[in-house]
């Protein structure tokens, strides 16, 4: 599918089903632009996916502080929050609420934050793995599944209990 | 390394990660991931089977690499074992991989259909949420296919956990959005509706998401909603801060779900019950009243999520738009909005509002806001707010405050930011014309735009101007006097000179009285902007040249010279010279009557909605109305007779086509310079209202039989096109006589020798159909044209066309190339007009069988009546109105005038639209017996309705 053909698909898919209080995907990047998290709520190809990251990197990065957290962009509005170094990024659909979208981005970075113990991108740079897990906790198909912080780490922690102690493998001292 | 592992950590995927992040260079770091990608492999080929931990570990790598940007095409087997693993970490990594690298590899999908399947069965809250989630993160179709009966049960049985449920339920809601046809909630409907009632506030709130998305679709079947809806909402509003506990979000009870409930209940008109409603009422009510209390708690979360719900309580309230009382409400609360210090609520407020202006409860409320609004746009820092306060400013527009918001508008474009300036140059466009009292007002408006901001000024905006000024002549003056004086400006826009062109060469009499504007006046200050501007514009200059000579003879010596120079006659653009040769022979061999016919002043356009306004919705919206633009565009397109061919326009053919007040006729006016000026490209939005322009610049015609009978009812275009020579053809037809001008261009670059044409009319054509021309010359240059002229005189009816034969040589080889002339018995046609009486009455009278022909045929395209109009008249004949009494049908009648006879036509087109059948009942009907008709016939069926 060339990605042409693949964004205009995106777009209709939008404008067809009208999805409620939910994102068309969520990206995390940092000042520097490097992507740290990207989760993405409609089926698109990995190179429309890059070129989407690429101009909303830029766009959202030469904005200036005190600007407004909302903005036009394509048919879509993009909702973002500085938090440190890391910028927390969602697009949603026309009809749908750009407040309670900042605090679905707020509520994660708690949620982030009481997982690590006062979260820095360096924690999710290495555990980028538990990052997705909490974000599936949290939102799944772009929709809040559960909104009370406890229930989700409670969730996730059932999970991490769940997982034996892992000895240390040999192998690894060799990488 | 950071300080937190948690979990297992994966301690060689830090080091790796590690690794990554020192490397200085991209190019090191492609070295090291190469390196890492080589090693996985060589790992995953082993002899040695990997433990799982070492296969998740490896899987988890490969992840990292991908999310880095790098491709990956191997592991996905890898990860699919991991599935299987009875270790939840293992299981977790996998179906992580799988969600972000789906692959539609058809085994594997098998495979992981079934371990999901085995996950979904195993009775394990957490195995089954971790495949609920990876079916939600996928949501393919396959994955559709496999699990979308399966999904419901889950959700709704007794026994599953809430947690599932709630990954049930969102899962099924993405399955629902790929693939409706195969989520059938049919049983399951009225419990999942209940859910709304369940105790666990997660439920509700993965719940609602589906239930919303399910009502929009079926809305009757989900209406139980509301009730629950409301009753839940209320519920939540009335409680104290505290008692949802951890649903509640620094002390506002649920936000997210009394958001969700609010746009649930958008999704239905307001409650019929009136309990339910008064309910709603209050909660609605409440709401409000709450944004009046001080804050609970001074963090922006706070707010944000008490303002969240407010705004969409007010989506609610203007959805119903019943409820006076709660729109002036909801009003007022966005006027103290947009003074806040909070950029984020002024720019909801103003957005918000602008939904609000188009109520008529609230429109006047919106308007005591103007001033604020009006500050909003000069003084926001952020471009985004001040982007929406314009959108308000457009919204909350009248007639009572047009001037002022107008004259706002144009003062903030001069420093507008770039990115909004052609959408504010449409926008006043709008509000200039839609508000208009007096059309001088309008006038200056539009001038004032080009001034301002000319670059942004698109084609729509200045052709709208012009059809405005033509059809008012009140106006007329004082348009040709503003022109006149916006062109005194040293430097004006091109934009100003091609209105200010056309406009003086139609109504520049109105102010030549004045010596300040006089005649001479006039045409040196159009042309002294005449060398700066492009070609197109310098077309339509030489037209309102034209247009000058017949309005002031006096300046008739002045232009001729201006005609005649070298930088005109031989100007190496064809289009400049070509009007140049023809306007000064039409303006030394015509008389003053001849001319005054053709340059008669433009008859009115008819009225449509204005092309801007489907501009400035196609900016806004994609999709809806470009598709009614590229129709309106095509329809204006390919059609009348005398309109086709671009920049043709010879005076000969506008002297046979002034008479006809239909948009085609416009020849010297800008109709021509459009098409040459503008790429193809933008053909689609050209010229939308105003004027009728040439459809798709004839592509070439494979099949000789396709030029020709796109020519039945149209005398110009091009005939013929391959690589080397392009024919086009003009011709005319006056009683029985025809003259037909043959152009032969050269496209290549190279001579073509011994170049012949012949023309034959091959059986008994020969006796019916006179054909007379010269030869032409030899050789065509690389580059060149030649005309021939043939001379055709009907003699009587035929059914045959004449054939043209090309030969010649390029490059050695021989060419050759016969076409048919588009020579067809309705070019003879004059058309009659008659009363409905009298066409009636003989109708009747031609009963028998060969006077009659008849014929059905399926349209080719939508019967759109002015294509199917514009079709029949290029067929030749009069086109009667008012004479059939069904008045889907049309009815035509002409005299067919050849040599020996006249034979009088009667035609009637009855379309049936559902079928989409041209049903022509007794079509011809003709005095005499006319063997050639059926076959004419033969023309219109299937090329006249394919349009």
């Amino acid at each position: 599918m060339s990605s042409y053909n693949a964004f205009s698909l995106f777009l209709r898919m939008l404008s067809a089903t009208h999805s409620f209080l939910s994102s068309s995907f969520m990206l995390l990047f940092s000042r520097q632009g490097k992507l740290r998290l990207q989760k993405w709520y409609v089926p698109l190809c990995d190179k429309e996916k890059k070129k989407i990251t690429r101009e909303l990197v830029q766009t959202v990065l030469a904005r200036k502080p005190k600007m407004c957290s909302f903005l036009e962009w394509r048919d879509l509005k993009i909702v973002y929050k500085r938090y440190a170094s890391l910028y927390f990024c969602c697009a949603i659909e026309d009809q749908d609420n750009e407040l309670i979208t900042l605090e679905i981005i707020h509520r994660y970075v708690e949620l982030l934050d009481k997982y690590f113990g006062s979260v820095c991108e360096l924690d999710i740079i290495f555990n980028f793995e538990k990052a997705y897990f909490i974000l599936d906790e949290f939102l799944l198909g772009g929709e809040a599944q559960e909104t009370s912080k406890k229930n989700v780490l409670k969730a996730i922690e059932q999970a991490d209990l769940l997982q034996e102690s892992g000895g240390i493998d040999e192998e690894e001292l060799e990488e | 390394m950071p300080a937190v592992s948690k979990g297992d950590g994966m301690r060689g995927l830090a080091v790796f990660i590690s690794d990554i992040r020192n490397c200085k260079s991209k190019e090191a770091e492609i070295k090291r991931i190469n390196k890492e990608l080589a090693n996985i492999r060589s790992k995953f080929k082993g002899d040695k089977a990997l433990d799982g931990y070492s296969k998740k570990k490896y899987v988890c790598k490969l992840l990292f690499i991908f999310l880095l940007g790098h491709d990956i095409d191997f592991g996905h087997m890898e990860a699919v074992n991991l599935l299987s693993s009875n270790k939840y970490t293992e299981k977790q990594i996998g179906y992580l991989f799988i969600s972000v690298l789906v692959n539609s590899n058809s085994e594997l999908i098998r495979l992981i259909n079934n371990a999901i399947k085995n996950d979904l069965s195993s009775r394990n809250p957490t195995f089954m949420c971790l495949a609920l989630h990876c079916i939600a993160n996928v949501g393919s179709r396959e994955m559709a296919e496999a699990f979308a009966s399966e999904i419901p049960r889950i959700l709704v049985a007794g026994d599953t956990m809430d947690s599932v449920k709630q990954s049930a339920a969102l899962c099924l809601l993405r399955l629902y959005k790929t693939s409706p046809d195969l989520v059938l909630m049919g049983e399951w409907t009225s419990r999942v509706v209940h859910l709304l009632n369940d105790q666990h506030m997660g439920v509700v709130t993965a719940a609602i998401s589906l239930i919303t998305c399910l009502s929009q679709k079926n809305p009757d079947e989900f209406k139980t909603c509301v009730s629950l809806a409301v009753s839940r909402l209320s519920r939540i509003v009335s409680s104290a801060s505290t008692d949802l506990q951890d649903y509640t979000y620094y002390f506002v009870p649920a936000p997210w779900l009394s958001c969700k409930l609010l746009r649930l209940l958008q999704c239905y008109p307001p409650p019929e019950d009136g309990a339910v409603k008064g309910r709603l009422v209050e909660c609605l009510e409440t709401i409000l009243n709450k944004a009046q209390e001080p804050p609970k708690s001074k963090k922006v979360q706070h707010s944000n999520a008490k303002n969240a719900i407010l705004f969409e309580a007010i989506s609610l309230i203007i959805h119903y738009d019943s409820e006076p009382n709660l729109l002036v409400r909801a009003c007022n609360q966005l006027g103290q909005f947009l003074q806040h210090r909070e950029t984020n609520l002024r720019y909801l407020a103003l957005e918000s509002m602008c939904t609000l202006a188009s109520s008529e409860f609230s429109h006047e409320a919106v308007k005591t806001h103007i001033e604020t609004v009006i500050n909003a746009l000069k003084t926001e820092r952020d471009v985004s707010v001040r982007q929406r306060a314009a959108d308000l400013l457009y919204a909350m527009c009248d007639r009572s405050n047009a001037k002022q918001i107008v004259a706002e508008m144009l003062s903030y474009l001069e420093t507008a930011d770039y990115s909004i300036r052609e959408e504010m140059v449409l926008k006043v466009a709008i509000l200039a014309e839609k508000y208009a009292v007096d059309y001088s007002w309008y006038v200056d408006t539009i001038l004032n735009l080009i001034r301002i901001a000319g670059d942004y000024v698109s084609e729509e905006v200045w052709y709208r101007v012009i059809q405005i000024v033509i059809n008012r002549d009140d106006v007329q003056g004082y348009a040709a006097k503003t022109v006149f004086e916006a062109l005194q400006a040293p430097a004006c826009h091109e934009n100003m000179v091609k209105v200010g062109g056309y406009i003086l060469g139609e109504f520049g009499n109105l102010i030549a009285g004045d010596p300040r504007s006089s005649p001479l006046v006039q045409f040196n200050l159009l042309h002294s902007k005449f060398h700066l501007c492009s070609v197109p514009t310098r077309a339509l200059l030489l037209s309102a040249y034209i247009k000058f000579i017949n309005l002031f003879p006096e300046t008739k010596a002045t232009i001729q010279e201006v005609l005649r120079c070298d930088s005109q006659i031989r100007n190496s653009d064809v289009e400049l010279q070509q009007r140049a040769v023809e306007y000064l022979k039409l303006s030394s061999i015509a008389s003053t009557d001849v001319l005054a016919t053709v340059l008669e002043e433009m008859p009115p356009f008819p009225e449509r909605e204005s092309s801007i306004l489907a501009k400035l919705k196609k900016k806004k919206g994609p999709g809806a109305v470009s598709v009614t633009e590229l129709e309106d565009s095509k329809r204006e397109g390919g059609e009348l007779n005398g309109g086709g061919d671009r920049g043709q326009d010879t005076a000969t053919m506008a002297a046979s086509n002034a008479s006809t007040p239909s948009p085609s006729a416009d020849l010297l006016g800008i109709r021509s310079t459009a098409p040459l000026g503008a790429a193809p490209a933008s053909a689609g939005s050209l010229l939308v209202d105003v004027f009728s322009e040439a459809g798709p610049t004839a592509p070439s015609a494979a099949v000789n039989d396709d030029g020709f009978l796109r020519f039945v009812c149209k005398n110009n275009g091009v005939l013929f096109e391959n690589q080397l020579l392009q024919i086009g053809i003009k011709s005319e037809y006056r009683q029985n006589l025809g003259r037909m001008y043959l152009f032969y261009g050269n496209k290549t670059s190279v001579q073509f020798a011994s170049f012949t044409t012949t023309v034959s009319c091959p059986g008994e054509l020969q006796s019916q159909l006179n054909v007379q021309t010269k030869p032409v010359e030899p050789l065509v240059e690389g580059g060149a044209q030649i005309q021939q002229v043939l001379n055709i005189e009907c003699l009587t009816d035929f059914s045959d066309a004449p054939l043209l034969n090309i030969k010649f040589r390029y490059g050695g080889a021989l060419q050759n190339l016969t076409l048919k002339l588009p020579v067809t018995i309705n070019k003879f046609f004059q058309p009659t007009e008659m009363t409905s009486h009298d066409f009636f009455q003989r109708w009747k009278q031609l009963s028998q069988p060969q006077q009659e022909a008849q014929k059905i045929f399926k349209a080719n395209n939508s019967m759109d009546t002015e294509v199917l109009k514009a079709k029949l008249l290029g067929l030749g004949t009069a086109l009667l109105d008012n004479v059939d009494p069904n008045p889907e049908n049309y009815v035509c009648a002409g005299v067919i005038q050849t040599k020996s006879q006249q034979v009088g036509c009667l035609l009637r087109l009855e379309p049936n639209a559902q079928a989409q059948v041209q049903h022509t009942d007794s079509p011809e009907r003709v005095s005499h017996n006319y063997s050639s008709i059926p076959n004419f016939l033969h023309y219109l069926s299937p090329y006249s309705v394919n349009i």
